[in-house]
């Protein structure tokens, strides 16, 4: 059954009319496009899907497009401000933060989570936030090192 | 997953006219973890969906009682991350902020709630074991009133619980350790961080004069198809002195009550194995703990 709802989306606001089991990460790379983020285990473990929902991260492909009526979604094309990079976008860059890359705008979106709430945290939080991402490629230095350089701390070696 | 309907009522008396509504057909929704995995899973399949995020009052955090003898009340949209940062919480319930952060992922915590996780009845999660320690109650509402009752009695069988068609739980009373207590809650996980225990233990030890124990609560998660409450158990330790003879009695004795599933996380040999001794640890760290929280003479 469809069900009006209403999403601002980085910003812009979206009313559409969606089936009532359009899942959020389907409704963000189907009905609008924006193919950032990506769906990987499906069921909330792996991080791939990662988008703030007022604020908050969220796994998207778990969550009801329409039980998310009038909030605010944040996604990774929605983070570059006037052209520029958001700092962790730039750190995963400086810092080999990524190799493949499927897995890399869930995880800056959750780096990102972290640094709103907590500006200066220490490793183990890095690591304890950090551990619902999943990653393939790098072994998770290289992600450790952008996250920590995106706060402002000193990054460990990249070796 | 099935086509379905879903509706945002924005009070609880119109969640409570959609359940009577539409009755079995109709599947609360809190932070939607639980139930949108179900469903994608299609072993749920609702007609109608009553998601309850737009429901005012379900969202605090609130004091109970009076000193020692008081706790806290929490609404049950509360998302476990929310309960675990809650200052007051780690202050007087440091038991309750532990347990819930050992919940899963940070995204998951951020999403699912007190009540939904409960609701749930899964009995691997790490929640109601530490709840049916403290002694916690659940607040089930509906539209012929509202009725208490003990987490422990919530868990009716695996994935089953005693909420009735028509009744959304829309809190959680949580009582203060009792003084002189300790507590711990263990979580073996052997496989990654995020997963569920292989066997987890919440234990509560008050100690009595020197060095007897005057109280002991002891409670399983992923043993069986609900938690487990050892009773059996804490009556060899309760009254007796805390050697370790009898924390081993005691711990050797959940053996018996604890009914594991094979499954990829261990065979059940294993699990009732690791359940006398993830038990013996909490004991132990309990009664660790009344001693650093024993006033200084």
């Amino acid at each position: 059954m469809n069900q009006q709802i209403r999403l601002t989306v980085n910003g812009t606001e979206h009313r559409s009319e969606v089936p009532a089991r359009r899942l959020l990460v389907d409704f963000l790379r189907y009905d609008l496009g924006l193919t950032g983020t990506k769906e990987g285990c499906s069921v909330g473990v792996c991080g791939a899907c990662t988008v703030l929902i007022d604020g908050e991260m969220a796994a998207s492909c778990i969550t009801l497009a329409a039980a998310v009526d009038g909030a605010q979604i944040t996604t990774i094309e929605g983070i570059a401000q006037d052209g520029k990079l958001h700092p962790v976008q730039q750190a995963f860059i400086d810092h080999g933060g990524f190799q493949c890359g499927i897995c890399t705008p869930g995880q800056v979106m959750a780096a990102k989570a972290l640094l709103d709430e907590n500006p200066n945290p220490t490793e183990d939080e890095i690591k304890a936030w950090m551990m619902g991402n999943l990653c393939r490629c790098t072994g998770y230095y290289g992600i450790l090192n952008s996250v920590a350089a995106a706060a402002g701390s000193t990054p460990g070696s990249n070796a | 997953m099935n086509d379905f309907e879903f509706h945002s009522p924005s009070s609880l008396e119109e969640a409570f006219e959609l359940l009577d509504r539409y009755g079995d057909d109709a599947r609360v929704m809190a932070g939607g973890t639980g139930v949108v995995l179900q469903m994608k899973q299609r072993l749920s399949q609702p007609g109608h969906v009553v998601g309850l995020r737009k429901v005012p009052g379900l969202n605090s955090i609130g004091l109970t009682g009076n000193g020692s003898a008081g706790g806290i009340e929490v609404g049950a949209m509360v998302t476990h991350r929310t309960l675990e940062n809650d200052p007051t919480v780690v202050q007087i319930l440091p038991m309750v902020a532990a347990t819930y952060h050992h919940v899963a992922t940070p995204r998951i915590r951020s999403m699912a709630t007190v009540g939904g996780g409960l609701v749930h009845g899964d009995p691997n999660e790490d929640p109601p074991p530490t709840l049916i320690a403290l002694g916690a109650l659940v607040v089930l509402t509906s539209s012929s009133g509202r009725r208490e009752m003990p987490v422990e009695e919530l868990f009716v069988d695996y994935y089953e619980t005693d909420v009735q068609p028509g009744e959304i739980l829309t809190s959680v009373t949580i009582p203060q350790q009792p003084p002189g207590s300790g507590s711990a809650y263990l979580k073996f996980l052997p496989r990654t961080a995020d997963d569920y225990a292989t066997v987890s233990v919440a234990a509560i030890v008050t100690r009595g004069n020197g060095n007897t124990c005057s109280d002991v609560k002891i409670v399983l998660g992923a043993v069986g198809m609900t938690p487990v409450h050892a009773t059996q158990a804490e009556s060899l330790l309760r009254g007796q002195t805390l050697t370790p003879e009898n924390i081993a009695a005691c711990a050797s004795a959940v053996k018996e009550v604890v009914d594991p599933l094979d499954d990829f996380r261990g065979s059940a040999e294993y699990k009732r194995d690791m359940a006398e001794v993830f038990t013996r640890r909490a004991i132990e760290q309990a009664i660790q703990q009344t001693l650093e929280n024993r006033p200084a003479a």
